[in-house]
């Protein structure tokens, strides 16, 4: 079996500034079964060609969308595509079953560190809770969410040895997932996937 | 040895490659180049090669296919736009010259018909020096440039009654040995002159330009070149066995295909042809100057030299002055113009044939033809170093500038409304450029306010390579002028392969010919301006800023879709070219209007319309799941 399809839905404005994101994306990019569609990219001007990406996802088993964390949510393009592409009728709704089954998650960069991700934190929320209108989206897609791979602090970050060991980790969630060795249901449980990656891919491993 | 075909072309082709590149270097012009390059190989000065007589007769070859190139681009619309100049100016040229000449020459005790002869012969100037001088000096788009370009057109056009006439001309009286073809009486050499003519005409028409399109489906281009070299070799046959100038025919020939579908495939195959043959010819024009008789009687031939150039330019300098030219344009006209051209060599043989005239007129008549030719480059300097700096504000004519040899990232051809924007953005952006421009007011303006500009000609292959072409990351092609624009495209890249190039182009015509050369990034200079006035106007109509907006980048999106869909059927037929531009017409519109009227069409947003939505939920009994989405 060839595996499961990944698309990278990556959504940067400025990609060429960014410290995590572009490492992520290129490591997206060089794992075999990783189709990256890179959005600012694609559509400079914010017009989302709605056919073509419903055609991407349709055609992907899981569905990444890796963006920096902008006001606790994502960046306005990736709004628009959600907004657009994710039609009733085609993504919902009682006819809309395009989407059923497939797997999600985000793969979220923050500039704050993971202390502040905590109900005691300064942010008073944790990831999940604020990437809860993506799990609800999720589920009325009828998709499966798992828990977000976040890598935080990014603003901290220079060098590429600094990123290394989280692209490291994305490189192989990336790989796992195509290569079904992720256990579904305890990466959905989980608060995040970077802490229990290794339990996330062993207890699979294990199980299989 | 010295009979060797080999040991001849090396003669001419080292003396060329010599001699040429010197000239240019000094300012002198290629054509004096190859000029010199023949009087120092000629029998006179290294005696490498005997009299040019019958290489120049293999050269006048680059005359027939100059003219050739001369009829392409004579297209009846180009005609009708420079009639005045050309009919004003050429004709009076033309009949003044001649009458000017004539009157000397009967002043001298000529018979009538030998001067009214020589002095048609004396009003052809080189449409071969004066464009390629004009072109290298960049003066082809002055106002004397386009008087000069109008004047020789007419003379072209102007060498086919002469030719006809000709025969009505011949001196009774010389009882040389009748030439090839030309033993008929006058009124039949008249007649055959007409049929050859419309024997042309007609088989242009109906039976070329089939035979083209079926060699074009053949898609070997090697093909294609050899039948448009067929083409002129078998037209100019047909004319030398009716006793008719070669040139003459193939001008027609290329006058009627201007118009066909072929015309630039015919010109880029002929093209390199032509120069080098006409290189040839220049080469054996100075072999062919008779010495001999410089030194026999320098007198006589240096008279008639300075008389012929002189009336000449005081002709032409009266009639610029009548029509209103600026004083450069008159300078330029009358100096420009002032030599006898390559047509006076084809008359002078046609002449001998017909026994208008025997050797003791023509040889005389060559050498003054040649040494016209011969200093035409000096009166170029002149005119350039000396004439124009007075009489005009400066910058109507200027050398090019030489580019210092930076190795930018981009190169930018043409600096007019598109390439400021362009190149100054990409300046901001860190990108240095470096621009060639032809304006000379705009050059000199930009640079006063610091930008680095040149002026120089983009078409030039040693300006690109100056500009630093072989290192650069991209080459902008911002000119205005389709013809241009798409030559330098070809030039860039035949010789800059992997230069990507982004061009501006004018309109469709424009942007299927640069993507025909292969570039891949053109962009039509009137779609952004247009498409961001209908936006307003839906605006200024009620629509919403978003909605108007979104309408006019579909728009673009389904234009541009459209406009590479119909690239598929440039190539055909008007009739199924046309078919197909209406159906594309007609989606494109019922696209369109979906997007501005059709609620579900499915061609607007529906992410953002939730009629569907609105309907599951009235079908259902219970709110379910799926209501949360806010309308």
């Amino acid at each position: 079996m060839a595996g499961r399809r990944i698309l990278v839905q990556l959504a940067h404005p400025v990609l060429e500034r960014s410290r995590v994101n572009r490492r992520l994306a290129e490591a997206a990019r060089e794992v075999e079964g990783v189709t990256l569609n890179d959005l600012y990219e694609r559509y400079p001007s914010l017009r989302i060609d709605v056919r073509r990406e419903q055609r991407l996802l349709a055609e992907h088993d899981v569905i990444v969308f890796q963006h920096p964390f902008y006001w606790y949510s994502v960046p306005a393009l990736l709004k628009e595509w959600q907004d657009l592409v994710l039609e009733h009728g085609w993504a919902y709704g009682a006819k809309g079953h395009h989407l059923d089954g497939k797997v999600t998650l985000n793969a979220v960069s923050t500039g704050g560190p993971k202390e502040a991700y905590q109900p005691e934190g300064y942010n008073r929320f944790t990831m999940r809770q604020l990437l809860s209108p993506w799990e609800a989206t999720a589920r009325l897609c009828r998709m499966r969410f798992l828990a977000p791979f976040v890598v935080h602090g990014a603003l901290g970050f220079e060098t590429a040895e600094q990123v290394a060991p989280q692209v490291h980790d994305y490189r192989r969630l990336l790989e796992a997932l195509r290569d079904d060795a992720v256990d579904l249901e305890r990466a959905a449980a989980a608060q995040l996937l970077n802490a229990p990656l290794d339990a996330v891919l062993e207890a699979k491993e294990v199980s299989a | 040895m010295s009979d060797s075909v080999l040991f001849q072309a090396l003669v001419y082709l080292a003396a060329a490659v010599l001699c040429v590149p010197i000239a240019r270097r000094l300012g002198l012009g290629s054509v004096l180049g190859y000029l010199i390059a023949g009087v120092l190989i000629g029998p006179h000065v290294l005696k490498l090669v005997g009299h040019g007589a019958h290489v120049m007769h293999f050269a006048e070859f680059g005359v027939v296919m100059m003219l050739f190139l001369v009829g392409l681009e004579l297209k009846p619309s180009l005609l009708w736009e420079l009639r005045k100049p050309i009919f004003g100016l050429g004709g009076l040229q033309v009949l003044g010259t001649a009458a000017a000449v004539a009157g000397a020459a009967l002043a001298f005790g000529v018979d009538w018909r030998l001067a009214v002869a020589v002095g048609l012969v004396a009003a052809m100037s080189s449409t071969a020096i004066v464009l390629q001088s004009l072109g290298e000096k960049g003066l082809l788009k002055t106002a004397g440039g386009q008087a000069s370009f109008a004047v020789l057109l007419f003379q072209d056009l102007a060498v086919i009654p002469i030719l006809a006439v000709f025969p009505l001309l011949a001196v009774g009286a010389v009882t040389a040995p009748a030439a090839e073809g030309s033993s008929r009486p006058g009124w039949l050499q008249a007649l055959f002159v007409f049929g050859a003519v419309g024997l042309i005409v007609l088989a242009g028409r109906f039976v070329v330009r089939p035979l083209f399109r079926l060699l074009a489906e053949t898609r070997l281009r090697e093909v294609f070149t050899a039948f448009a070299l067929l083409l002129v070799v078998a037209i100019a046959s047909l004319m030398v066995t009716v006793g008719l100038s070669p040139a003459l025919g193939t001008f027609l020939a290329g006058v009627v295909l201007a118009d066909s579908e072929y015309r630039h495939e015919l010109e880029s195959d002929i093209e390199p042809f032509k120069g080098l043959l006409l290189g040839l010819f220049f080469i054996s024009v100075g072999a062919e100057i008779d010495f001999h008789l410089l030194v026999e009687r320098p007198l006589l031939v240096a008279g008639l030299l300075v008389g012929v150039l002189a009336l000449k330019a005081g002709v032409m300098y009266g009639i610029a002055r009548g029509f209103g030219l600026d004083r450069p344009g008159r300078w330029l006209t009358a100096l420009g113009l002032a030599q006898v051209g390559e047509f006076a060599f084809v008359l002078i043989n046609v002449g001998e044939q017909q026994r208008v005239w025997g050797a003791e007129v023509s040889r005389p008549l060559v050498a003054v033809v040649a040494l016209s030719m011969l200093v035409t480059p000096a009166l170029f300097v002149l005119l350039e170093r000396v004439v124009l700096p007075r009489v005009s504000g400066g910058g109507a004519a200027r050398p090019h500038d030489a580019v210092a040899h930076d190795d930018a990232a981009v190169v930018m051809a043409g600096f007019g409304r598109v390439g400021q924007v362009v190149g100054r953005m990409l300046r901001m952006a860190g990108h240095p450029v470096t621009v060639l421009d032809l304006d000379p007011a705009m050059v000199d303006l930009l640079r006063r306010l610091g930008q680095s500009v040149y002026y120089g000609d983009a078409s030039r292959l040693d300006l690109l390579v100056a500009a630093g072409c072989a290192r650069a990351k991209l080459f902008v092609l911002a000119i205005d002028d389709p013809e241009k624009s798409v030559e330098v495209a070809e030039l860039v890249r035949r010789h800059f392969p992997n230069l990507p190039i982004l061009a501006r182009a004018r309109n469709r015509g424009h942007y299927y010919r640069l993507r025909r050369v292969g570039v891949a990034g053109i962009f039509r200079e009137t779609l952004g301006t247009s498409l961001e006035l209908g936006e307003a106007a839906l605006r200024q109509l009620g629509s919403r800023a978003h909605t108007a907006h979104r309408v006019a980048l579909r728009w673009r999106e389904h234009d541009e879709a459209a406009l590479e869909d119909m690239a598929r059927f440039t190539g055909e037929d008007q009739s199924v070219w046309l078919a197909e531009a209406k159906k594309a017409l007609e989606n494109f519109e019922r696209a369109m209007r979906d997007e501005l009227t059709g609620v579900s069409t499915g061609e607007k947003d529906p992410g953002w319309d939730n009629e569907t939505l609105r309907a599951e939920v009235k079908g259902r009994a219970a709110p379910p799941t799926t209501t949360d989405q806010a309308s």
